[in-house]
């Protein structure tokens, strides 16, 4: 077998591991799925009547709702970089790990085993927070080539995601460093178009929130699932970001993984 | 043929420095214990020679190949059983095993088969669906060897394999470590208790704050520490007495009524000692007799603080 298929071979035995290790730990699994549904819920109801009166004047959308899916969605992901980046920094200091790196298996495979495993449970959870929206009046009258597409961008920023999460939890050393580090990308989403539009912030913020990574996501995910007009640098900056954090993520993960060989204790 | 090869190996954590000039041999087939206390880097020896970590200086090799140069030829000849068991901790014991083999590339059929094979072997059959935790250690341990076993290995490294098992469980562990070398593998085991290095190994190099301080057969140590004497017990002081000036009086303790003669211990010697006694009409309550063993080596060799007569004690008791 060449190098290629060992590579994917050694990866998708590390994702059935991680898999078997999420049935094993459902609870787990489905954890980053209550605060999405939480905010959805909370500014909707909530919020929503105040906020959603304020945009009408700067969005062509007609309900919150509407508005705010999408936006959740991409928190929804966001979070999912802390629940990764815990994952994998409980399991950096399993012995099995020191064992895997003393076999002649596919380097990364441990750490691309773990990222298949969270991108799937990820667009699991924006599927559920996708019905839950649904529930609650969400509706869009784009065409399956569409949600094709809108999926796709949401595997495109969970994988970039999941990746800086990955490097987090190498960097973290333990489950509260690695936490603490993977904060930003649940920030971001306050910081960015998910609940109000940038057209309504100040200056600074405003320009912070246009060019950070979820905005144009978020707008794009918008243009294909409820029609609203957007640039093309728009969406071009969207899959910059993607790709960008992807590689950024793959290059850390894989450089602190490969220096930090062993958690070594001097004292033995 | 040398299996494990070592020369000037050194290493160091910031300032502490764990390994300083380590040269060993490791010939194929054998058992070779690297016997040291705790934080004499034994560990940090095992996760050289293993691929982990990388060594400040000197050359490695292991199974022929520079563990520098050529870390995936190494990786593919060793298997490593660690001081704290590497087990899969969320897998059942069999779900461990085909991890293994599936990271081994065997087909899933050759997997099913390995699998089997060594749950019988291991005598983990009942235990094969259930969780680790609720292995007991001995299970542990015997689980994480046949997870090193799966990729059939040519060198096995043993970190503390026994440390923290019953009595039973320790022995089970030592003759399955003896079946693996009447098979052909080379191993490499650290441990800290003597009677272990000393049941198993071909050769043992004792290590001590970084250094080698001794290296050979079991024998070979236990040579080179004169430590053989008799220990004669007595019913009262004037017997004692009558006895040491005889004999020279060498390790009189006047408290427990002991005199210890040293020199050869053999029939002959204790036949023509008890005759000399009886000549005297000094009656002997109690005779042991105090072959070196490698107790007296790892004292004499690596106690930095007592004397020898206190390790001359210490292995009177036993």
């Amino acid at each position: 077998m060449s190098n290629l298929s060992f590579a994917l071979r050694d990866s998708a035995t590390m994702l059935r591991r991680d898999f078997r290790h999420s049935l094993r730990y459902p609870a787990m699994s489905l954890s980053g799925l209550g605060v999405p549904i939480i905010m959805l819920v909370l500014f909707d109801y909530v919020f929503g009547g105040a906020i959603g009166a304020g945009l009408g004047s700067v969005t062509h959308i007609g309900s919150y709702i509407d508005y705010l899916a999408p936006g959740i969605i991409i928190m929804a992901v966001g979070s999912g970089c802390a629940t990764t980046a815990i994952n994998l920094c409980m399991d950096m200091s399993e012995g099995i790990i020191a064992r895997f790196r003393t076999m002649a298996i596919f380097r990364a495979s441990v750490l691309t085993g773990q990222v298949l495993g969270s991108l799937i449970r990820t667009m699991i959870t924006v599927v559920l927070v996708f019905g839950v929206a649904l529930l609650m009046g969400f509706r869009s009258d784009a065409n399956p080539v569409a949600w094709i597409a809108a999926l796709g961008l949401i595997a495109l920023i969970t994988l970039a995601v999941t990746w800086m999460g990955v490097a987090f939890g190498l960097v973290g050393k333990t489950p509260a460093g690695a936490n603490s580090l993977s904060l930003m990308f649940q920030l971001l989403a306050f910081t960015s178009s998910a609940f109000v539009s940038p057209a309504l912030m100040p200056p600074g913020v405003r320009w912070f929130a246009e060019y950070q990574p979820f905005t144009p996501v978020i707008d794009t995910l918008r243009a294909l699932l409820l029609g609203t007009p957007i640039s093309s640098s728009t969406v071009i900056l969207a899959f910059a970001w993607c790709v960008g954090l992807t590689l950024v993520g793959y290059f850390w993960a894989l450089s602190v993984y490969n220096r930090n060989s062993v958690r070594t204790n001097p004292a033995r | 043929m040398m299996m494990i090869e070592t020369r000037g190996l050194r290493k160091s954590f910031g300032n502490h420095v764990v390994l300083d000039g380590i040269d060993l041999n490791v010939a194929a087939g054998t058992i070779f214990a690297l016997l040291g206390p705790n934080g004499a880097g034994k560990t940090t020896m095992v996760q050289i020679l293993s691929t982990l970590i990388g060594a400040d200086g000197g050359e490695v090799r292991v199974a022929g190949h520079d563990v520098v140069r050529e870390p995936d030829a190494v990786r593919a000849a060793i298997g490593v059983t660690g001081q704290f068991s590497a087990v899969d901790n969320l897998l059942t014991g069999e779900e461990n095993l085909l991890l293994m083999a599936n990271l081994h590339h065997l087909s899933q059929s050759e997997g099913r088969k390995r699998a089997a094979e060594l749950l019988e072997r291991f005598d983990l059959v009942d235990a094969a669906r259930k969780m680790p935790s609720t292995y007991s250690g001995g299970m542990r341990r015997r689980l994480d060897l046949a997870m090193t076993l799966v990729g059939d290995p040519r060198i096995i490294f043993l970190d503390e394999p026994t440390t923290g098992l019953d009595p039973r469980s320790r022995h089970t562990m030592w003759q399955i470590i003896r079946g693996l070398v009447a098979s052909g593998v080379t191993i490499l085991l650290t441990t800290q208790y003597l009677d272990e290095a000393d049941q198993l190994a071909d050769r043992i190099a004792v290590l001590d704050r970084g250094k080698l301080v001794a290296q050979g057969t079991p024998d070979e140590l236990k040579r080179r520490i004169p430590g053989g004497h008799i220990l004669l017990q007595f019913a009262d002081a004037q017997g004692l007495e009558a006895a040491s000036r005889i004999l020279g009086a060498v390790g009189c303790d006047d408290n427990a009524l002991t005199l210890q003669v040293p020199g050869d211990v053999n029939v002959r010697s204790i036949r023509a000692l008890l005759n000399r006694l009886d000549d005297e009409s000094i009656a002997v309550n109690d005779l042991s007799i105090h072959i070196p063993d490698l107790d007296d080596v790892f004292f004499a060799l690596t106690d930095h603080s007592t004397n020898d007569h206190s390790t001359m004690q210490k292995g009177n008791v036993r």
